[in-house]
């Protein structure tokens, strides 16, 4: 969305445009003070429209500087109900196998709608707590070597802080198959890619067909 | 710490750059934050308005109330006067941009000068118009809205005044003119608010 106000010019177009809108219910209203009150809203209406479609310029990519000796690959993982997950493992695995590797796992603090509007985030923050120990447990066994933080409840956030302490090379981000995902994580991986210049891997976690399997 | 690594570090000096968690613009945001306000401010006053004008017992055929009579043709010029002023303001701006320095100061004083005839119109205007803030709601409102419009054009015009002072002074350039397009964007705002007040309050 882009703000009438943006600029001296975009404002000075904002008033020709309302000075046009007050003539037509000025007009309206005095054929009738009804059709007054349905122009108006239709003008309403229409400008609500018009101002939600716009899109702004996107931000430009952010360019990240990695840490680190140059033939090492920094990793950082993004993930949250799907940390502990096969699928993950094995991707994790599989970049370990293919050379010097570091990896730091983010798991966002997911929650639900309401309980994030109303900031209540201890329950989510200790369960997200709970999965990430677990998780960098396993993948220390398996000689990877990983650290990791509990981050924002949003994704984008968590990721905005952790690029900035940890500076990686490429990311991973787990998700549950579409349509499972929680709200905070639509469209999160698509987000990431048009943000940083890195490469994002995303790999699907589909705990469900798991569970059923066991 | 690799060749690379220690590259990136030296092209920053300082303070780290500090973090923007929420990916929004601050200029933007603090603008959405300024309109918000002053959606809100206007929004009381024309609430307030509305309750009056509707309650009034001849509503809705008898608006003022008898006797009173709200001087149309008189705001209207004195809108002419405001919008005009947006023209010369945009003009103003415009001819700094393209580098024209007495074009842009020929557009600010202009501007400044039918702000002034705005407020001083409004003014003798209030002690013109038969009634007086003890005269019942109706014309509690009005004055309300009107000079809650006009406290703006005064704030707009000790803006104006700054960008014009500084104009003189050898300020602004056609790459740095920031100092003229904030003022500019305050005083369109100021224009969009009277054509509602005026729609709102003389026309409808």
């Amino acid at each position: 969305m882009e703000s009438p106000f943006r600029s001296e010019a975009a404002a000075f177009r904002f008033l020709l445009i309302s000075i046009g809108a007050a003539a037509l219910v000025v007009v309206a209203s005095w054929i009738d003070p009804w059709l007054g009150f349905a122009v108006f809203l239709a003008l309403v209406g229409v400008g609500t429209w018009v101002y939600l479609r716009q899109r702004g310029p996107a931000p430009p990519k952010a360019q990240i500087h990695p840490d680190g000796p140059p033939d090492e690959r920094r990793v950082l993982v993004v993930a949250n109900e799907t940390v502990g997950g096969e699928e993950l493992l094995e991707a994790l695995g599989e970049i370990a196998l293919a050379g010097r590797a570091r990896f730091y796992v983010v798991a966002p603090a997911l929650n639900s709608r309401l309980k994030t509007w109303t900031s209540d985030e201890d329950p989510a923050r200790a369960a997200a707590q709970q999965r990430l120990d677990a998780t960098l447990e396993r993948v220390r066994d398996i000689g990877i070597e990983a650290a990791g933080a509990i981050g924002d409840v949003d994704p984008l956030v968590a990721v905005e802080d952790a690029v900035r302490t940890y500076r990686p090379t490429e990311m991973v981000v787990s998700t549950h198959p579409e349509g499972r995902s929680n709200w905070l994580e639509r469209g999160v991986v698509g987000a990431l890619r048009d943000r940083y210049d890195i490469p994002v891997t995303h790999v699907v976690v589909d705990l469900e067909a798991r569970d059923r399997t066991l | 710490m690799s060749a690379h690594a220690e590259a990136a570090h030296h092209e920053h000096h300082g303070p780290p750059e500090a973090n923007k968690s929420s990916r929004v613009d601050a200029r933007v945001l603090g603008m959405f934050l300024f309109i918000a306000s002053e959606a809100m401010l206007f929004g009381s006053f024309f609430t307030a308005y509305f309750f009056v004008r509707v309650v009034n017992p001849g509503a809705p055929d008898h608006w003022p109330p008898e006797p009173y009579h709200f001087p149309v043709f008189v705001a209207g010029v004195n809108t002419a006067i405001l919008v005009t002023s947006s023209f010369t303001m945009h003009w103003a701006l415009q001819s700094i941009k393209r580098g024209n320095r007495p074009a842009f100061l020929a557009g600010m004083v202009l501007t400044f000068v039918m702000g002034l005839a705005f407020l001083l119109t409004q003014v003798v205007e209030y002690l013109s118009v038969g009634f007086n803030t003890g005269d019942g709601a109706f014309a509690s409102v009005f004055f309300g809205l009107t000079g809650l419009h006009g406290a703006h054009v005064f704030v707009g015009l000790t803006l104006l005044g700054m960008v014009i002072v500084r104009g003189f002074r050898g300020h602004f350039t056609p790459e740095h003119h920031h100092g003229v397009e904030l003022p500019g964007i305050y005083w369109h705002f100021v224009d969009v608010m009277w054509i509602v007040v005026y729609t709102v309050v003389y026309l409808i």
